[in-house]
């Protein structure tokens, strides 16, 4: 079902329609007016990664809607964990964080050219179904190498932390205990247990579940120390049919995040499109992503936003507080105070994958750069003035200038979106410009 | 300056009917080429400014050495080498950090010398300063993707430079080391095939392979040293990456195994490499050491 007409797309639009009432809205330069959030995708996984020298913590949301006897999630580990360094966080971090980086449309309205004023400048293993398992048992299987290392109850979750010899003993074992895992599955396992990692499996214990008294499966967050800035996200395209998304958002102290293994490229951004945009924004950046992603193969990781997150410009919502931060793994900074401090700087990376099977062999690789500049996937509206062209000497001249703006605009939005000129023209109200000689044959060259 | 006129006048005949015969030429014309690409289809971070900054630094820098240290012979080619490999290479989110790092580059040949030869590739000793001293600069390798159309130009380009330069068996041998490695590795692990054929396509492994550690100035003079050598900076990458997990394992490994390299020529005697002669040189440089100053 199309993403644009469920009933969380309800919730987004009266999200948008409050912020533009809100006068928090009001930014810097431009009104805030929408965001495309990462529900649009209905189906990526999302992660946060956060990184501090070897720390890292990853929180993993589980946007699961199927029966939770059937949900089980497997995802290869460094070292076993210990149960302090598993925890489940409130669904509302990762929104915070969410609409904080969102791809974002700002707007502008035109001056009326006739009053003059002053100028101013301005993923991871994701196995769907299982069986219902069985609690898990704290014994060495030996004849199939499995070794269950610990096994804990944190909130709504029985997790069993596994370590294993060889991979096919691994997939039987998950099998034996009630995992309905994919074929092939032991040929994905078999790298993570050579370099020595260890699983951790989770399932949803009911009663644990009912006590929360909510529908929804909480995020998962644990820490550990590796040298390993890798995200494995093999295992889960065992079974994938077609490409997956994944949204990830990192934290750091220094600078931007990068893939060193696959490119990284911003996503097209800062200009300007028609404004009729301003009620379909989410049809407009589902559409751009899918264009871009397919225009590099999807062979790329696209960056979204990079910004200290102290302060935003527009604000798509407010910079996280320190104890939201804390909340989602960020132990440098102090939990005194709303704001998070200019001297302890959280830069937060957002990146947005579309990948295959065939185009991403290896798990992500990522480096953190000394790059301090920020960037957002911002999109501007501009209303031109509503004015007569014989109001004033500089009037015509203006609305020539709009005219050849707005065709741009619309030139612009059809090259983004891969959609068809003409009905954007038709939507944007746009009237073709006659072309000069050379242009018609220009494009009359073009395939 | 009058050599400097000798190699333009190099460039210009390239025009006409002679082709120069000093593979540098050929070098600037590829490495431009790469970084006309980057810029263009590879969204390469790279402002303007920063670039045309980077030149300036560079032949500025190169100008007051050679005029300091008194030399006759020395011409720009080499300097202009340096700056396009830096301007495709190093990454910055401000404007000084450029000029800072290829003026370091190039006065690293000057300063820091044995054998008669400067001991470290100017343009990779201007990352490692970029990497490790200098703020708010960094290096994209994965910003050439692993395209096999981008790959298949970066060998054919690159194989056609190092051969002029004689220095193609460095390249081929750190290649098959490095990639030798790899496949082991991957075999080792389980991988599927399809991730070893991804880092045999990764761009930025080629271009290392091509132009930088084939340089023939900080390679050994000796044939089966320069083959040893290539295998040491292969498997030192190869352990700086896969078992510390440290990025940029490339450029480490041979800033690191630099110093091996006068080891090496006094190990194994042979004549050193001359710009702009693709011939045979006299045999006299093998047996004594030279004293005379090769700057390039």
């Amino acid at each position: 079902m199309n993403a644009l007409f469920r009933p969380g797309f309800a919730r987004i639009l009266a999200a948008i329609a409050a912020t533009l009432v809100a006068p928090g809205a009001l930014a810097f330069c431009g009104f805030y007016v929408g965001k495309a959030d990462a529900s649009l995708f209905n189906d990526a996984s999302q992660v946060v990664m956060v990184r501090d020298g070897d720390r890292t913590t990853i929180t993993m949301r589980n946007q699961y809607k199927g029966d939770l006897t059937e949900f089980a999630m497997v995802v290869p580990v460094p070292e076993v964990l210990p149960e302090e360094s598993i925890k489940v966080i409130d669904n509302a971090l990762f929104e915070r964080l969410d609409a904080y980086s969102a791809p974002r449309l700002a707007e502008y309205f035109d001056p009326n050219p006739c009053e003059v004023r002053p100028e101013r400048k301005g993923m991871l293993g994701m196995f769907p179904q299982s069986l219902a398992m069985d609690a898990a048992r704290a014994k060495v299987e030996e004849d199939r190498g499995v070794t269950v290392e610990a096994t804990y109850t944190i909130g709504e979750y029985d997790v069993v932390i596994l370590s294993a010899k060889e991979s096919n003993g691994l997939e039987t074992w998950l099998r034996e205990n009630g995992y309905r895992i994919p074929e092939g599955a032991a040929r994905a396992l078999a790298p993570y247990i050579r370099q020595d990692f260890k699983f951790f499996v989770a399932k949803v214990n009911l009663a644990e579940q009912a006590k929360t008294g909510s529908e929804f499966l909480r995020p998962m967050q644990f820490s550990f120390r590796t040298e390993k800035f890798v995200l494995p996200i093999r295992l889960g395209m065992m079974n994938a049919r077609g490409p997956q998304d994944l949204m990830l958002w990192v934290l750091t102290r220094t600078g931007r995040v990068e893939t060193t293994n696959y490119r990284t490229v911003r996503l097209p951004a800062n200009v300007d499109i028609p404004t009729y945009v301003k009620g379909e924004f989410p049809a407009f950046y589902k559409a751009l992503f899918s264009e871009q992603a397919k225009r590099e193969g999807h062979r790329v990781v696209f960056t979204e936003y990079v910004w200290n997150m102290s302060w935003c410009d527009p604000c798509a919502a407010d910079p996280l507080t320190p104890a939201e931060l804390r909340g989602l793994g960020v132990d440098w900074v102090s939990s005194g105070g709303r704001r998070a401090p200019q001297a302890q700087p959280v830069i937060l990376t957002r990146l947005h994958v579309r990948y295959t099977p065939e185009t991403f062999p290896e798990d992500l690789v990522f480096q953190e750069t000394k790059d301090r500049q920020n960037y957002q996937a911002r999109y501007v509206l501009r209303h031109p003035a509503k004015v007569d062209p014989e109001a004033c000497p500089a009037a015509r001249a203006y609305l020539d200038h709009v005219a050849r703006r707005q065709e741009r605009e619309a030139e612009t939005l059809a090259a983004l979106t891969g959609w068809d000129i003409d009905r954007v023209r038709d939507r944007a109200g746009v009237v073709p410009r006659r072309r000069g000689w050379w242009e018609e044959w220009w494009v009359g060259m073009a395939p | 300056m009058k050599a400097e006129r000798l190699q333009w006048s190099g460039v210009i005949h390239a025009c006409g009917t002679r082709l120069p015969r000093d593979p540098r030429v050929y070098q600037i014309l590829f490495l431009a080429g790469l970084l006309g690409a980057g810029a263009l289809a590879r969204d390469f971070t790279l402002r303007p400014e920063q670039m045309a900054l980077t030149f300036a630094g560079g032949l500025a820098t190169q100008l007051a050495c050679v005029r300091i240290v008194g030399l006759q012979r020395v011409g720009v080619l080499s300097a202009l080498i340096t700056c396009l490999g830096l301007s495709i290479l190093l990454r910055a989110d401000n404007l000084w950090v450029h000029p800072l790092a290829v003026a370091l580059a190039i006065a690293s040949k000057f300063l820091i010398r044995a054998g008669g030869k400067h001991l470290f590739n100017p343009g990779n000793l201007g990352v490692i300063a970029g990497l490790a001293l200098i703020p708010g600069a960094w290096i994209s390798p994965g910003q050439w993707g692993s395209d096999i159309a981008s790959a298949a130009w970066v060998v054919a380009l690159g194989a056609a430079v190092a051969s002029r330069a004689r220095r193609l068996d460095t390249s081929w041998a750190f290649l098959v080391c490095h990639l030798g490695l790899a496949a082991a590795r991957v075999v080792w692990l389980g991988y599927d095939w399809p991730v070893f054929v991804h880092q045999l396509q990764s761009g930025a492994l080629l271009l290392f392979a091509f132009f930088m550690i084939s340089d023939p100035m900080t390679t050994p003079n000796h044939h089966g040293a320069r083959i040893a050598h290539a295998a040491v900076v292969a498997a030192v990458a190869f352990v700086w990456q896969f078992a510390l997990y440290v990025p940029n394992g490339l450029v480490w490994a041979l800033f690191l195994a630099a110093p091996l390299v006068p080891v090496f020529d006094r190990v194994f005697r042979a004549e050193r490499f001359k710009w702009g002669d693709n011939r045979a040189l006299p045999s006299p440089a093998a047996r004594a050491p030279s004293t005379t100053t090769t700057v390039g």
